[in-house]
């Protein structure tokens, strides 16, 4: 709700600031448009941006990575935003559209699997999570819990989350037909702490001490990471992805003020704010 | 001169009224076109994306797969050919992001100049593989076979208990867990609000006195006032783990906790409309039954609800109606897993939650969004049903007077 509030607001702030500098210097319009996951981040920032400079407009839209990039092939927009590279397609269809397009890594998003605070289990491997969540393991003692029935939340289906953690944890299986989907990241954390047999993930922003945080392994159980932005920041935790700005070459002069803004000490500290894992 | 004046004017404000009638009719008949439009639009179209192939070794028997075996091969649950009728070959799985791994940048040139042949040269090679990828890297003599895929048949939406309309390469669109998801919600919804809506509207026109009367009636009717999302949030943080602990559930986001917040919901519209039924009961009929010697519940019984046995139903169908179109609340709650219950206790994906939770990202116009707009005929379908049963039990009764 939150969030359409702000883009709902943006074109108000936009006016306020039009009132302010009357054909001081010429306008600055600078359209965003992407990834959900992105789009509080970009917002903050834009917002910020605006109050410092008043000749800078910029309007942000979400609606998803793919929405994104495919506004920046067709022009428009000016900067993608993206919470993953681009794909083998995209890259493809960009060279055949003959635009060059420069990729700035503006922050980190790492995910955290949760459970409630009373399970006693507190690592899984990754295989052991796909088979949670693809319905292969049913029962908290068959990874050496107590003998719980596991209920796994995710996010709904048009959550750029719920593709990533496919991709990158299931190893692109299908999600199991009984595994909960809730709206919001806010309503898995508040399932998951009261009830007892849970699995859920969410954005590292949002841990809460309701629920509790599970280290996780990539190589088979020998090594187990915890979640922390340190661990984000130096890439051993590995269920952390990249968030990006893309902007055609040719319009960097344009973009230039809002991305040095993002990457500036003060923009990585909204960074933080926000909830994602900054650059240094 | 006055009078013809008087006359135009009337004449204007007929004019006016019929004009606004017409609109609406007009924009009613419109959103219903657009509905069935869009939503039988998706029984025209393969369930895999425009653009895309599915591409098999050309000495590999099979030419069909289900949607469901294809989605059962690329979960890794089929992992050989011979389990969908073929021969004994593993099944390898290729998906064009995967090409980097098995050709240098050399190999594939510079900007993909040699992606098609190299996935042509990687389907040659491979006699068990099945692969995924745009049909514009279909190089001109292309060796591979490809894949027939079925357009949707209005039995498989109607009966598939599999829902999965993002599902890469083949969606998996079955509705059957939603519909029964949502009758199932609707009906707890109606068995929890009937009795209580019912108590409240005999309390209020028959037993209490006027003063309690004046402030109970518009408090249940702020009932009806406040938003959805906060009954959705009230259901999730009381109600949900309430009945976890009281049926000690592994999980408390059922049909149940869904009911219960529809029910509540319902309520305002059933104590509305049965209790003005109930106050339209002739004073003279209970009268009588009371100077006949009837105590005051059995004219409640025998006379004052017979009466208005038809406002009351009304009122219950009218409730309904609201519960089983709505969303917020009901997303919040029932967990949203699209499996076919068998019990109340159990998650559930009602029509309306998927439609709001979908809709947004589902991409214009495609398979997915057709989907979503079909569920929004099958929903128009339920609710219209259920209006002319209102329409139908009303009719009968003004009949039945004369």
């Amino acid at each position: 709700m939150k969030k359409q509030l702000l883009v709902l607001m943006l074109p108000a702030f936009a006016m306020l600031s039009c009132g302010g500098s009357k054909e001081k210097t010429e306008k600055q319009a600078i359209t965003i448009k992407g990834s959900d996951t992105v789009l509080p981040l970009a917002q903050m920032e834009a917002e910020k941006l605006m109050k410092q400079d008043s000749s800078i407009t910029v309007s942000v839209i979400g609606g998803g990575t793919g929405v994104g990039i495919t506004a920046l092939l067709e022009g428009s927009t000016d900067i993608a935003m993206a919470s993953r590279d681009l794909k083998t397609e995209e890259a493809l269809k960009f060279s055949e559209a003959k635009k060059e397009i420069e990729k700035v890594l503006i922050a980190y998003d790492a995910l955290s699997v949760i459970v409630h605070p009373g399970n006693k289990v507190s690592q899984l491997t990754r295989e052991q999570i796909e088979k949670i969540y693809t319905g292969e393991i049913k029962n908290w003692k068959e990874v050496g819990g107590e003998d719980l029935k596991i209920v796994a939340y995710s996010r709904e289906s048009s959550s750029g989350t719920y593709e990533y953690f496919k991709e990158e944890v299931l190893d692109d299986k299908n999600y199991a037909t009984d595994v909960l989907s809730m709206p919001a990241t806010g309503a898995i954390v508040q399932s998951v702490g009261q009830t007892k047999g849970a699995i859920g993930y969410v954005g590292l922003a949002y841990q809460t001490k309701s629920v509790k945080q599970l280290a996780v392994s990539y190589d088979e159980g020998k090594t187990f990471i915890a979640p922390s932005v340190a661990a984000a920041k130096d890439k051993t935790y590995p269920i952390s992805r990249p968030l990006f700005f893309m902007y055609e070459k040719v319009n960097s002069e344009k973009v230039k003020s809002i991305i040095d803004y993002t990457l500036s000490e003060e923009g990585q500290k909204i960074v933080l704010e926000v909830g994602y894992v900054p650059l240094k | 001169m006055k009078t013809n004046y008087k006359k135009f004017q009337e004449k204007f404000i007929e004019g006016l009224l019929m004009l606004s009638g017409t609109v609406t009719s007009l924009t009613v008949l419109l959103i219903v076109v657009f509905l069935f439009s869009e939503g039988l639009g998706v029984f025209n179209k393969k369930p895999i994306d425009d653009d895309f192939n599915l591409t098999i070794h050309a000495e590999n028997r099979i030419s069909k797969l289900s949607p469901s075996q294809v989605k059962n091969i690329f979960d890794q649950k089929i992992k050989n050919w011979k389990e969908v009728g073929g021969k004994d070959e593993k099944i390898i799985l290729f998906k064009i992001d995967d090409i980097s791994d098995f050709y240098t940048d050399d190999q594939l040139g510079k900007d993909f100049k040699n992606l098609s042949w190299c996935i042509n040269d990687y389907i040659v090679k491979h006699r068990g593989v099945i692969a995924f990828f745009s049909k514009k890297y279909i190089s001109k003599n292309f060796k591979g076979k490809i894949l027939d895929v079925d357009k949707i048949k209005v039995s498989e939406f109607l009966s598939g208990d599999e829902w999965f309309p993002t599902a890469r390469p083949v969606a998996q669109m079955g509705v059957k867990p939603l519909i029964l998801g949502t009758l199932w919600v609707s009906l707890g919804a109606i068995l929890i609000a009937l009795p209580l809506g019912l108590a409240a509207a005999i309390y209020l026109s028959e037993i209490a006195n006027s003063r309690i009367r004046n402030i109970l009636k518009p408090l249940i009717e702020l009932l009806a006032g406040i938003p959805s999302v906060v009954y959705g949030f009230f259901g999730l943080v009381i109600i949900v783990p309430l009945i976890q602990q009281l049926f000690n559930l592994p999980v408390g986001e059922t049909a149940l906790a869904g009911s219960v917040v529809l029910g509540i919901m319902a309520l305002p519209t059933i104590i509305t409309i049965s209790e003005d039924a109930m106050r339209n009961t002739p004073r003279a009929m209970k009268e009588a039954s009371l100077a006949l010697g009837a105590s005051k519940w059995q004219t409640i019984y025998k006379v004052v609800i017979p009466h208005s046995a038809s406002g009351i139903t009304a009122g219950a169908i009218l409730g309904i109606g609201r519960a089983i179109g709505e969303t917020m609340a009901v997303l919040m709650v029932t967990g949203n897993a699209a499996i076919i219950p068998t019990t109340l206790l159990e998650p559930v994906r009602t029509i309306p939650a998927t439609i709001a939770a979908e809709l947004g990202e589902a991409p214009n116009g495609g398979v997915h969004y057709q989907a979503l707009f079909a569920l929004g005929c099958i929903l128009f379908i339920i609710t219209l049903v259920i209006n002319l049963l209102v329409e139908f039990v009303t009719k009968r009764k003004t009949l039945s007077k004369h």
